[in-house]
């Protein structure tokens, strides 16, 4: 809402000095948003006059039309002589008034004006348009002003271009602010100043011979007033400060009759419509639309009507949809209008249903003026008064005359009330007011209250957004002043910190990082094709996807299945800027719907779901488990000084699984597998027990090729919530024997494709409890040893928790070992 | 070097003459000082200390002197062999240190090389500023609450005092699932991606018995395109407190309590009033610029980029919550009352850490990220 300074004044009487600043501040203070205070003819500086043009003369030879003009201004140039100025524009003749700007002044914009030659001619001036003043961006050529003004007066008075502006962003529960009357109100109140309400007139009351209306539609419509006026004069325009007001509050002045019906809703809020009476076929009616009816709107569009959408009718069907938007059918003509100008106009002054129009309008995605305040509720009482002041401008501007029929139908209704405890703000705040200050704010900003310990509130009938005690509340609280609310912290029970999971989350995170991954986290909308970039099997699981009905983008409707097309997206941007060497990792949900779940039930607000009904709603939800994935290329550790690096790879992957899981206190098994997206060669599968949490390994080439990530791109992803499953609880500490340690190694030849994980478990399983720990150092491949063989070797250290191992206890421990690993892996100790 | 073991008189033995004792020290002591090294001295000391040394062969002399003069030359020599054990021990000590001292100089390396040998890695600054706000109620006693991204209506909305027709359920805002039919109209699945954290809060209130002070951190979901100040995908904090007896100075008192947890302890917020349906009274949060200290309003020649020269960082929305969202999720308002809050980290990370464009935050560049170590 656009608020001029100056019309604002006429309702409050505002301290003389007060700057829009100023005002800004007191509302912000009362809980206006007011977001900017625009200067109107900031830096403009005159002469600036009414002028009358003597004389044109056409100037040949330029590319545009160019006019040389003397201009009648008065006394003005001190001497009374015609001024001579050279103008562009062509949308005036001789004899107009127009304004006229001469030398020593200065435009908005800085723009100085002096006597200067151009065109071959001495120009000693401007005759200015109206975005030339600042007064809007029209810049059909100059102003013409209405004959009446005389020539010389001075033209920034006369068009109020020097003003300030306040645009105040009006929240969904302030209806009442889209007016002049709710700001001027609200200032008021923070001033301590009386309000002058433009919305008190004496109106006539209803009586029968107004014109008729049906409204079959109570519900929809609960006030409709309408009156007539007659006779306007084709040639009557609007004054210029209506015009003005108009432009300032940011409306374009249209005709005479459309002017004062947007200028009576801006100043009372009360959308109103005028109809050509002449065009109107019978009664006016208010109904629901029927199913097919079309219209054809203001805008030029035709419109099918949905059978919710409130219209406006007459004999001929809709000839508006209601609180919206009118027909053209019926549209008020101008005075350039062929057809002729409307002489006889309909005002309606109506009260609609919010929800109705909201719903029209998001329907048909229109949005006007009319709409926007309905929906946030208008003052039913307020209807009247606005056709009334409709009625009054139009007959003072255009010379017309009111009927004396007044329509009007009004469902009847009784005024709401709230009760509450006299110390209920000061409860909500958590300081004291007293009865006293909550019973003088109330009754400023509308209410009649009544009642001591308990009172009893009737709203005003334009705050139809006051419906319950904290609504109350807020209205004594904010005009108290949020600032001077007290600061002070409640009594918490003790709390027991994180949850175990939220812990482990953080660990793995930190584990992560430290051993180098960057932490990404990627969108989770995806594309399907994705699936077969990744070289998933028609019926894989991941396929399953949670779509959204409107993406932000065709090419992504879904939700990710994996954390891998978001982690690849994310490695493949930061290698296509240049960062070679990459480990990124991410924690997030992944979405598995089943694609049965059933859509979840409509539960009411009044009171608690039963638990059934909550598990209805959450059984409408896919599965979200939460998963942590890390990619990697290029070197894992780079070449340098101190030798050659090494590249990222499989194992690197494995062993980010490892880290996962280390940090959940899960040992986790490995097992040699097939599953997309990875290499069938170096796929490894993850176990925490017997349950299968993730896979790592290198990205099979094809996907790698389809993706166009870097060569041997390897990954990993598990799902935590399985892994923090698997968690054993606190660690068991281990006895530190202090005895000294027994070392021996063993070299195993075995078939090539015997994983390693089996031997060294059944090393460590044969080689008992001296055992302290077994590791593979070495792996040897070659002739020595045969075709199809690999010889593994490991160093075993064997320590008793009791005594100093003797040489024969360690061996026969290591015997044991390479026995069981003989009998399950088929192993032969080297050189034996 | 003297010459070994030669014919002797039994009676008068040329090598133990005292001035022959003498010499052979002085030869010793001599090499000793001469020694130029460790090695060289150990050879020095084969040569005069070793069992085949002069000195040493000198003593098995004595055994033939006759009884007289036997304890007077085994003084001697013995003088003479301690004077060169005590040289030789002197000069290897010199030496070593020496020794060592070269070693120190020769195994000097260059300890400005560089060593980015082991990558470093980060995480992301969302997750540790969430982290980080979410410790600073954890430390009051909060619990952190959690739920699904994907999320029914009634939660999202619904149980929130938004009801059917409110503008924030449109497409304009809302990422609505599928439904079943696979028509357009998605609105009928009921399932929505949250566009916010507040459905966390009513299930908190749904899973626990009042008193219920909560923390909700998560990611939520709106439909707006990406840009410098935009992502469709954001991280939010929202605050939930229920008990009896709380106020609206109570919610000031633990804002004021974050932002001085964050940003120092001179730093307040301030309160505007504002409309949410599932608050009332409703406020929008503010606190003071941390940069400047409002130190910029009004004043040109000391411009505060972080806050406009507002004097004022907008932070978020928060206000009572309102008693229809507690019969929603049954809990008695004539008992209990409560606060909420909520803002996006993004925006706070944005003013924080100077942040230019929304899409740094976003895009995973590792460049961006790596800075932000493992805390914030």
């Amino acid at each position: 809402m656009r608020v001029p300074l100056s019309w604002l004044r006429e309702y409050v009487d505002l301290p003389a000095g007060e700057t829009g600043r100023d005002v800004q501040a007191k509302l912000i203070s009362v809980g206006l948003e007011v977001e900017t205070v625009e200067q109107l003819g900031a830096g403009l500086k005159g002469p600036l006059v009414v002028g009358k043009v003597l004389t044109i003369e056409e100037l040949e030879g330029f590319k545009k039309p160019i006019r040389f003009c003397t201009v009648d201004v008065g006394t003005a140039n001190s001497t009374g002589e015609p001024q001579e100025i050279v103008c562009g524009a062509t949308n005036f003749s001789v004899g107009d008034k127009v304004v006229v700007i001469l030398p020593g002044g200065v435009l908005p914009g800085n723009f100085e004006i002096s006597a200067r030659k151009t065109y071959g001619r001495n120009s000693h001036g401007m005759i200015c348009s109206a975005r030339e003043l600042g007064m809007g961006d029209d810049h059909d050529g100059i102003i013409v002003l209405p004959p009446e003004h005389e020539a010389g007066t001075d033209a920034i008075e006369l068009l109020e271009l020097v003003d300030e502006v306040l645009d105040i962003a009006v929240t969904p529960d302030r209806g009442y602010c889209l007016s002049m009357r709710g700001v001027a109100r609200e200032t008021a109140i923070a001033y301590g100043l009386p309000l002058r309400d433009p919305a008190l007139l004496d109106v006539p009351g209803p009586n029968s011979y107004g014109y008729p209306v049906e409204v079959s539609d109570p519900a929809g419509c609960d006030r409709f007033t309408a009156r007539t006026v007659t006779g306007l004069a084709p040639e009557a325009r609007s004054p210029i400060w209506l015009q003005r007001r108009l432009q300032k509050a940011g409306m374009r002045p249209i005709s005479l009759a459309v002017d004062v019906t947007n200028y009576v809703m801006l100043e009372l809020g009360q959308p109103l419509h005028a109809y050509d009476r002449g065009r109107i076929d019978g009664p006016i009616g208010v109904r629901r639309a029927q199913p097919g009816e079309k219209l054809t709107t203001l805008d030029g569009a035709v419109r099918v009507l949905d059978p919710e959408d409130l219209v406006i009718t007459d004999n001929r069907g809709p000839i508006g949809l209601a609180g919206v938007m009118g027909g053209a059918n019926t549209e008020i003509a101008d005075h350039d209008d062929t057809a002729g100008a409307t002489a006889d106009v309909v005002i309606e002054a109506a009260h609609f249903d919010p929800v109705s129009i909201a719903r029209t309008a998001r329907r048909h995605k229109l949005t006007s003026e009319a709409s926007k305040r309905f929906e946030r509720g208008t003052d039913p009482q307020a209807a009247s008064a606005a056709a009334q002041r409709t009625v009054d401008l139009l007959v003072l501007l255009a010379g017309s005359t009111a009927e004396s029929g007044v329509t009007e139908i009004v469902a009847p209704s009784a005024p709401h009330t709230i009760s509450i405890p006299a110390d209920h703000p000061d409860r909500v705040a958590g300081m004291e007011y007293g009865r006293e200050t909550v019973v003088r704010r109330l009754q400023q900003v509308g209410c009649d209250v009544y009642g001591s310990d308990e009172l009893v509130v009737t709203v005003p009938s334009w705050r139809p957004d006051l419906t319950d005690p904290n609504d109350l509340a807020e209205e004594v609280i904010r005009l108290e002043g949020y600032e001077n609310l007290p600061s002070t912290l409640p009594k918490l029970p003790s709390g027991r910190g994180l949850t175990e999971s939220q812990r482990l989350r953080r660990r793995v995170g930190r584990a992560l990082a430290g051993a180098g991954y960057v932490e990404v986290q990627a969108y989770p909308f995806i594309g399907e094709g994705v699936f077969d970039q990744l070289g998933l099997d028609a019926d894989d699981p991941r396929r399953v996807t949670v779509k959204l009905a409107n993406p932000l983008s065709d090419q992504e409707p879904a939700l990710r299945t994996t954390l891998l097309p978001g982690l690849l997206g994310t490695l493949r941007r930061n290698e296509g800027r240049g960062n070679h060497d990459l480990a990124l990792f991410e924690t997030g949900l992944v979405f598995r719907p089943t694609g049965d779940e059933p859509a979840p039930p409509r539960l009411p607000v009044d009171r608690r779901p039963t638990d059934a009904e909550i598990a209805a709603l959450d059984a409408a939800l896919p599965r979200q488990p939460r998963r942590v994935a890390v990619v990697l290329t290029g070197a894992r550790e780079p070449a340098g000084w101190w030798g050659k690096g090494y590249p990222a790879g499989w194992a690197d992957a494995v062993e980010a699984g490892r880290t996962v899981a280390r940090e959940a206190g899960v040992e986790l098994t490995v097992r040699k597998d097939q599953q997309a997206p990875w290499h069938p060669g170096r796929c490894a599968a993850l176990y925490a027990g017997d349950t299968l949490v993730g896979h790592a390994g290198e990205l099979h080439p094809r996907v790698i090729k389809a993706l166009h990530l870097p060569e041997r791109t390897s990954a990993m992803e598990l799902d935590l919530d399985l892994v923090e499953r698997a968690s054993s609880g606190p660690v068991v500490a281990p006895h530190v024997s202090p005895f000294p340690v027994a070392t021996q190694d063993v070299a195993l030849v075995v078939d090539a494709d015997i994983p390693a994980a089996d031997v060294e478990s059944a090393l460590g399983d044969g080689a008992g409890e001296l055992l302290e720990s077994l590791r593979l150092f070495d792996i040897f491949t070659g002739e020595q040893i045969g075709e199809g063989k690999k010889s593994l070797a490991y160093a075993l250290r064997f320590r008793a928790p009791d005594r100093t191992l003797t040489a024969e206890e360690a061996s026969a421990a290591r015997d044991a070992a390479v026995s069981t690993a003989a009998e399950r892996t088929g192993a032969v100790l080297r050189g034996a | 070097m003297s010459a070994p073991n030669k014919s002797y008189d039994p009676v008068e033995v040329e090598t133990l003459k005292p001035e022959e004792i003498e010499r052979m020290r002085d030869e010793a002591l001599a090499a000793i000082a001469s020694a130029a090294d460790v090695d060289a001295l150990r050879e020095v000391k084969v040569a005069h200390a070793g069992d085949r040394s002069p000195l040493a062969l000198a003593n098995r002399e004595i055994g033939a002197l006759p009884p007289h003069a036997k304890a007077e030359a085994g003084k001697r020599v013995g003088q003479a062999r301690g004077a060169v054990n005590q040289a030789l021990k002197a000069r290897q000590e010199v030496l070593e240190a020496e020794r060592d001292d070269r070693v120190l100089v020769e195994e000097a390396v260059d300890v400005t090389l560089p060593y980015d040998r082991r990558p470093e890695g980060a995480r992301h600054p969302l997750t540790t500023l969430s982290d980080r706000l979410a410790d600073i109620f954890v430390a009051m006693g909060y619990e952190v609450a959690e739920g699904p991204e994907v999320e029914a209506e009634w939660f999202n909305f619904d149980a929130l005092n938004i009801w059917a027709d409110h503008p924030a359920r449109t497409m304009q805002d809302t990422f609505f699932v599928q439904g079943k039919e696979g028509g357009k109209d998605g609105e009928e699945s009921g399932v929505v991606l949250r566009t916010h954290t507040s459905p966390v809060q009513i299930r908190s209130l749904l899973d626990r018995e009042p008193p219920v002070y909560v923390i909700c951190p998560g990611r939520v979901y709106r439909s707006d395109e990406l840009d410098a100040t935009h992502t469709p995908v954001f991280t939010q904090i929202e605050l939930l407190a229920i008990d009896e007896g709380l106020t609206m100075a109570d919610l000031k008192g633990t804002l004021d309590h974050m932002v001085q947890s964050l940003f120092g302890d001179d730093i307040t917020t301030r309160l505007r009033p504002n409309y949410f349906p599932f608050t009332e009274p409703s406020a929008e949060m503010d606190m003071v610029c941390y940069v400047c200290r409002g130190e910029s309003v009004g004043n040109p020649d000391r411009p505060c980029r972080t806050c406009s020269s507002e004097g004022w960082i907008e932070l978020g929305g928060c206000g009572m919550v309102n008693p229809r969202v507690l019969i929603a999720c049954g809990v008695d308002p004539q008992k209990y009352s409560g606060f909420a809050f909520g803002f996006g980290i993004e925006r706070m990370l944005m003013f924080r850490h100077k942040v230019e464009d929304m899409r740094d935050i976003v895009e995973g560049d590792v460049r961006f990220t790596l800075p932000f170590g493992m805390e914030i």
